[in-house]
């Protein structure tokens, strides 16, 4: 970074990819299912020391990607989706950290997923796309750090589905883990998420270009997605957030007495949608959608974050007030199993009006959480 | 052991003084209604000891792990339940228990989960309490207990004596004990040997369980 210019300069980035499970040493999914080969698409930014013992894996939530932080190009106009937290001087700091993030098994940006070519038929997969669970994600992201020859990651971050492949990790790999952050996440979705997750399901799958998954020659379900995305950025806001970013205010002079849409919300909504389409793939939707309902960490009434390896190990669990998709109590039954455990866990809940959204917007309290507590982890376990 | 207990630990409440002086190098603590995280602080730097902290207010559980202290923000009356039997060596709760609507029952339960309890308390037998008491015929108000009878959260009135007989009724032992005078905002203070429940300020003792 050069501020001496008065311009920070891009930190740039590059997009990898890691191939793996090449038949016939297929990964054998939770379902049963053999999937091979096996590409994750992943970035890095900082420098693993010689120890290899600063390295902090960030897992993307439902819609992410690998590109977490910094610029793909000089020229380009976006950076990551979690810049405002990942890089030099920030509070997950590559000045100091190895930081590594990968797209999701079942993700549509790099990784293998739906809209993958299958090679047995040379055409996407579609509903071939064997089903997926958050297990076999962090699986597949396994083979990615056992390929960067990590034996111990420093820590995990990820919020909501990526918080759910935090917990995964501690729950399969316990050994690996040398620090966690699960933020804005749970155990197990309710019903409620569940219900919103089978209407944005529902809402694709009505969709008549969707054709039962096979639609990689054509349009594809593109209202569809933008309904199942507008569905989604409800349950990611609040009462009080909307109220205060929209309220019932007019996105035009006048009514329109018309279905057109009048409100800010519905233009708002209406946007996303469409931004949606652009970048997404309805099949890995549907995937990682059902993989998050899928998702539970208790087995006849105990949780399996209990577990002796990881006492002593630290953890920072975070919520938000106004997040109701995953609301707080979710977080205290992680904070409470993990103290069975004897894990070395702090919890906060945040004060935000942004709903689930808020563990992405910039936040100064949830900043200095995350650095004073990756401060103190390799503090006490990197020198 | 006059003035202050330990000139390092001058930046502490006085009653953290001398709970941090009853602490062994390495224990496990609990410290109910942390603050700022002072004491554990304090402990982790100078004792090797590995802490939690339970606080209320969000700045405040915030600016502790900011600070690389564990600590859980939520109301420790329901947090303490899911900690295992003798998960700590010692449970601090300090200047809180005459704020405590169940005082038996989390007793009991701190005595599960900690091996030892520490307790310090404001106390009501204090002279200065009694003479305005005795005088006005009110309510007392003293730097110890500032508040009007309409708002003050200090709903259990306790003098030491009356505390020492709540824990001979209750089977609960006493292994260390001192009676503690303060000033200066209780940031200083001095040891009281004489006549303590008219004396003292603070008392603070060391409990466990009989048996």
């Amino acid at each position: 970074m050069n501020s001496a210019e008065g311009q920070a300069a891009h930190v740039l980035v590059e997009r990898k990819f890691h191939t793996f499970a090449d038949p016939p040493g297929e990964m054998v999914l939770d379902c049963g299912a053999r999937l091979g080969p096996i590409t994750l698409a992943y970035e890095t930014l900082g420098r693993l020391n010689a120890e290899r013992s600063n390295a902090i894996l960030i897992l993307h939530a439902f819609s992410g990607d690998s590109h977490v932080a910094g610029y793909l190009r000089e020229d380009d106009g976006q950076p990551g989706w979690w810049d405002n937290m990942v890089g030099p001087g920030k509070p997950v700091d590559t000045d100091r950290y190895f930081v590594i993030c990968s797209n999701i098994l079942g993700g549509c940006s790099g990784s293998t997923g739906p809209s993958s070519v299958n090679p047995a038929t040379g055409k996407p997969y579609g509903l071939a796309f064997p089903m997926v669970t958050i297990k076999d994600m962090v699986r597949a992201q396994k083979h990615l750090i056992d390929h960067l020859g990590i034996t111990k990651l420093m820590s995990l971050v990820g919020g909501s589905v990526g918080g759910m492949q935090v917990l995964r990790w501690c729950a399969d790999y316990p050994a690996m883990v040398g620090s966690a952050i699960p933020l804005a996440t749970t155990t197990r979705h309710s019903a409620q998420a569940i219900a919103f997750n089978e209407v944005a399901r529902q809402a694709i799958m009505a969709d008549p270009e969707w054709n039962n998954g096979d639609y990689y020659d054509g349009p594809g379900p593109a209202h569809g997605l933008a309904v199942a995305r507008m569905i989604g950025h409800v349950t990611y806001l609040s009462d009080s957030a909307m109220r205060e970013k929209f309220g019932r205010r007019l996105h035009r002079s006048n009514l329109s007495f018309d279905f057109t849409g009048d409100f800010q919300v519905e233009s708002y909504l209406h946007h996303q949608g469409k931004k949606f389409v652009n970048r997404f793939d309805a099949n890995s939707l549907l995937y990682i959608t059902k993989a998050a309902d899928y998702f539970d960490l208790e087995r006849d009434g105990a949780s399996l974050l209990v577990n002796e390896t990881l006492a002593g190990v630290p953890f920072l669990v975070a919520s938000f007030t106004s997040d109701w998709l995953y609301p707080t109590y979710q977080s205290r039954n992680i904070v409470s199993a993990l103290k069975k455990n004897g894990s070395d866990v702090s919890f906060c809940e945040i004060e935000a009006q942004w709903g689930h959204d808020a563990f992405l917007m910039p936040n100064m309290r949830l900043d200095g959480l995350i650095s004073g507590f990756l401060d103190r982890v390799y503090h006490e376990r990197c020198l | 052991m006059n003035a202050v207990y330990n000139p390092e630990l001058g930046s502490m409440r006085f009653d953290l003084q001398v709970i941090a002086s009853w602490i062994e190098p390495g224990s496990r603590v609990l410290d109910l209604g942390c603050g700022a995280g002072d004491l554990l602080d304090y402990l982790k730097q100078n004792r090797q000891v590995s802490g939690t902290g339970i606080e209320l207010s969000e700045e405040k559980a915030a600016r502790c792990i900011e600070r690389g202290l564990t600590v859980l923000q939520g109301d420790f009356r329901r947090e303490v339940r899911d900690y295992p039997e003798a998960r700590f060596d010692v449970v601090v709760l300090s200047q809180t228990l005459q704020q405590i609507t169940d005082p038996k029952e989390l007793l009991t339960d701190l005595l599960w989960i900690g091996k030892r309890v520490i307790v310090s308390f404001p106390n009501f037998g204090h002279w200065s309490a009694r003479l305005q008491f005795l005088l006005t015929g009110m309510a007392p108000i003293t730097d110890q207990l500032p508040y009007e009878w309409y708002n003050t959260p200090n709903i259990r009135v306790i003098s030491i004596k009356d505390f020492k007989r709540f824990l001979r009724l209750f089977g609960v032992r006493i292994v260390r004990e001192v009676a503690i005078n303060t000033h200066h905002h209780d940031y200083k203070g001095n040891i009281v040997r004489t006549l303590k429940n008219l004396r003292a300020t603070y008392g603070i003792m060391m409990l466990e369980r009989v048996g």
